[in-house]
């Protein structure tokens, strides 16, 4: 419960801000960053929200259902424009791809990465 | 018997009931196009077509599931913390590729849609398709998107990142381990993520580092952007 708590928090305070700040990043995002610096700093024990995060996680592709269902009153709209969105997507998706893994791969420090890859290998072995 | 399937309990235990449902379906038959998600949205809307229950109505009864989804937001938050070390001595090319990334996301969907004829509203609720859908949602509904035409993009550029990835930055050249997991996770959120969970244990954890960080740097660039465009 104590770890709802901190969740529900989080996320008043994300929505506090984010309506000081004319609701222009979300409050939920908001909140995320503040719970990640409340980790980082150690005001809250990882393990106090781990078992909540998890649970809501592991979960959150029915939280988006109810949402989805609403797809029923823009159908029309949906139907007018079914080429544009798919050919904008998908095309845009390629391109994220493509330029996230480029732009890492050129400015990633050749040591570091190898270093990493060793750590990672030393973690899961 | 109307009035029972119009009460909140009814609409609740539907809404859950098809959604693991369509889990077991996604078990039984692997296909990509059988997502949950997507399968429940249709399910869904059959039932409340033929009962002719109202979609704001629907919504209200349901609004406690919808809650839950920026509850999820914060607790991404946790996942970020826990994936911290895996991005030590990279912190600044993680943060430039993700905010090119998603500046190149937000613009080329934007004109390519609007090149196309699409209207504001579609374009507005296009931006943010390569962020998780909690995030996606408040950003489409904040600049004037339709947040059920986000949701249900998001989970098609999923799908479709998720299956094109690896080739994609295969025949790209992109061999850093970091740099494919970054990718698969900013174009793809959860779904790439899965993916890149298959391609290596580094892959999959800054994957999802960079569900978080790309929802981040979408939540604050699609407001700038669209004063620009």
């Amino acid at each position: 419960m104590y770890g709802l708590f901190l969740i529900l928090l989080f996320y008043l305070l994300g929505c506090l801000i984010s309506a000081l700040i004319g609701n222009f990043v979300p409050g939920s995002v908001i909140g995320m960053v503040l719970l990640f610096a409340a980790l980082s700093f150690k005001w809250v024990r990882p393990g106090a929200v781990k078992r909540v995060s998890t649970f809501l996680l592991d979960n959150m592709m029915l939280f988006f259902v109810p949402v989805g269902v609403g797809l029923i009153t823009s159908y029309t709209l949906l139907s007018r424009y079914m080429l544009a969105i798919i050919v904008a997507s998908l095309v845009s998706t390629i391109l994220v791809i493509a330029v996230v893994g480029l732009v890492e791969q050129k400015l990633e420090s050749k040591k570091d990465s190898a270093k990493n890859e060793k750590e990672e290998n030393a973690r899961t072995h | 018997m109307q009035e029972l399937i119009n009460s909140q309990i009814f609409l609740l235990t539907l809404t859950v009931g098809v959604y693991l449902g369509a889990i077991q379906l996604r078990r039984k038959i692997n296909c990509a196009l059988l997502h949950p998600v997507f399968v429940s949205i249709l399910v869904l809307i059959g039932f409340i077509r033929l009962t002719g229950i109202e979609y704001e109505h629907y919504m209200q009864q349901t609004q406690i599931i919808d809650f839950m989804l920026g509850l999820s937001v914060v607790a991404l938050g946790y996942i970020l913390h826990d994936q911290i070390y895996n991005i030590r001595g990279n912190v600044i090319s993680i943060v430039m590729a993700i905010l090119v990334g998603s500046a190149v996301g937000i613009v080329s969907v934007a004109l390519i849609a609007r090149w196309m004829g699409a209207e504001p509203a579609v374009v507005a609720s296009l931006e943010p398709k390569s962020v998780t859908t909690a995030i996606a949602l408040s950003v489409s509904a904040n600049s004037g998107g339709i947040p059920a035409l986000t949701s249900v993009v998001v989970i098609v550029v999923g799908v479709f990142g998720g299956i094109v990835g690896p080739w994609v930055l295969k025949k790209i050249g992109v061999e850093s381990r970091i740099a494919k997991g970054l990718a698969m996770g900013a174009a793809a959120h959860a779904l790439g993520t899965a993916r890149a969970m298959e391609l290596g244990a580094v892959e999959g954890a800054i994957s999802g580092l960079a569900i978080g960080l790309m929802g981040l740097a979408t939540a604050v660039l699609v407001p700038i952007l669209e004063k620009i465009m």
